[in-house]
């Protein structure tokens, strides 16, 4: 691998590259070429309680009218005292969160150190700020490094907010009406879980863009812990039905 | 205005005979074989026209299945607008004669309003005839009133169920503007396209080798319908909450209510 094929990489990732961008303008303009992208339509929260914190997600991911994953994982792993919660479309929110989650690795075996959340947060907010809001990933983001227990927002043109508690997606208006009634500083651990498990399913019930069942992350001083699908919805049972096998393919001419 | 903005970007790179499509020029080479990036960097503004749209889609899903003597019209009962739910318990299906009932997805202010209509001609009919119009005769109706807004449409996706003259189940459907056919069954609304394949192949047999000798009876039809909707409910985020299922026999309508997930 020469020096040059590195720097002209370098030099093409620094710079704006927008290529894609415009091929899909025209593309869909003159060619009437439409890409659907698979959106989670999404309830995400994350609340602040006495030992830490918890983040919580819906699992329904859309792809326009359609669910197309009732049981995706919203609730993705950056470090191992930092998590984040994905909205916006999913390719988005999975390549960034992968990408950083590699960065801060790498950075901790420079440094010897944990992860810090702000860290993350910074190098998530001047990614997204570079593409100008075209990738569109929402993110709360929750970790416990040695300032304490935190949350953050990153919005997809790159602001970011610390607050006590916090819903991004399509249902957080729901869960922030949730979050604002019964929320209090120094809950216990039973009380957050309960709140923000009634935040989501605001969510969950009230906005038909999120859907599925509810998971969580429960992250204190030195442990993560990740409750998947801690709320099951009923499913109806039914007898079956038997498709008869096809032997031929019969076709009228 | 489509072709302006072309030619406006072919100036940008220069006319060239190999400029395709609106692409960049491939032979401007930056790098290892990549085109440059000289796309303008403001975005392309053409005039865009805002207007009130009279139209809006409720969503929700209206089936209806015909059988040797007995008829099933069902439809959800979620109201949407965008990504809220405006009620869990509206009324898609009316009931217009004691023998046949009309089950409308799509805009819910001109489902109301075509259900009222209809009603209004079918009482007319019975103080004018003295009788209640047949099946048939109100599958007719309903086209015709559908065509006479040929040019400002009941924005509605309807299926008509009931029994005819002979005591046989008659289902009719209809697109928009009154184009209709008489057919065993129907799917109409946002959870057409995931439930017509499952009826197509449970309902009618399509597709299989292996035909069962004996017709489904009315409670199994029930029961078909009632896993039909349950899955339509777990993929299409515009169906949900309750099924409303009226059920056409010699004796009169039954009305049965069936729980859906709400989320």
């Amino acid at each position: 691998m020469t020096l040059i094929h590195l720097d002209d990489d370098y030099l093409i990732w620094r710079s704006f590259d927008f290529q894609n961008y415009w091929r899909n303008e025209i593309l869909s303009i003159q060619k009437k070429i439409f890409f659907s992208i698979k959106k989670t339509g999404t309830t995400i929260a994350g609340i602040i309680f006495k030992e830490g914190l918890i983040l919580a997600s819906d699992t329904r991911a859309t792809n326009e009218e359609i669910s197309c994953d009732l049981n995706c994982e919203k609730i993705h792993y950056l470090a191992p005292n930092i998590c984040c919660c994905g909205a916006g479309t999913s390719a988005d929110t999975e390549s960034v969160t992968k990408s950083v989650s590699n960065h801060l690795e790498l950075q901790r075996l420079s440094t010897g150190r944990e992860s810090r959340v702000q860290s993350s947060v910074s190098i998530i907010q001047r990614m997204l700020f570079q593409f100008n809001g075209l990738i569109s990933a929402a993110l709360i983001i929750g970790g416990y490094d040695f300032l304490g227990a935190h949350i953050y927002s990153i919005h997809p043109h790159g602001s970011t907010e610390n607050l006590p508690f916090i819903a991004m997606g399509s249902g957080s208006l729901a869960s922030t009406a949730i979050l604002e009634k019964f929320f209090n500083n120094n809950m216990d651990i039973n009380s957050a879980k309960n709140i923000i498990k009634e935040a989501v399913l605001a969510g969950i019930y009230n906005d038909i863009g999120s859907g599925g069942n509810v998971d969580f992350c429960i992250i204190k001083k030195k442990t993560l812990e990740f409750e998947r699908n801690e709320k099951k919805q009923n499913f109806k049972k039914t007898s079956g039905y038997f498709f008869h096998k096809k032997d031929s393919i019969r076709i009228r001419i | 205005a489509h072709s302006a903005e072309m030619m406006a970007m072919n100036s940008t790179f220069g006319a060239d005979a190999s400029f395709n499509a609106g692409m960049p020029n491939a032979s401007m080479q930056g790098g290892y074989g990549r085109p440059a990036a000289r796309m303008p960097t403001s975005q392309v503004e053409h005039p865009k026209e805002q207007r009130f749209s009279p139209y809006e889609n409720n969503g929700g899903t209206c089936l209806a299945l015909a059988g040797a003597d007995f008829c099933i019209v069902a439809a959800d009962s979620r109201l949407s607008a965008g990504y809220s739910i405006l009620s869990r318990t509206t009324t898609k299906v009316g009931q217009l004669t004691s023998k046949c009932c009309i089950a409308s997805s799509g805009c819910n202010a001109d489902q109301v309003t075509l259900h009222k209509l209809l009603k209004f001609k079918l009482q007319m009919y019975q103080h004018q005839h003295g009788k209640e119009l047949a099946t048939p005769g109100i599958g007719q109706m309903l086209a015709t009133t559908l065509y006479g807004r040929r040019f400002f449409p009941y924005y509605t996706f309807n299926v008509v169920g009931g029994l005819d003259e002979n005591g046989e189940g008659c289902v009719f459907s209809y697109d928009a503007i009154g184009c209709f056919e008489r057919l065993k069954y129907t799917v109409s609304g946002t959870g057409q396209a995931l439930i017509e394949p499952l009826l197509d192949n449970l309902v009618d047999y399509k597709n299989t080798d292996k035909k069962p000798t004996v017709a489904r009876s009315l409670e199994e039809t029930l029961e078909l319908i009632k896993d039909i909707f349950a899955s339509a409910g777990e993929r299409d985020i515009y169906t949900g909450d309750f099924v409303d299922i009226h059920i056409i026999t010699k004796d009169g309508t039954r009305y049965e209510q069936f729980a859906l997930k709400k989320d």
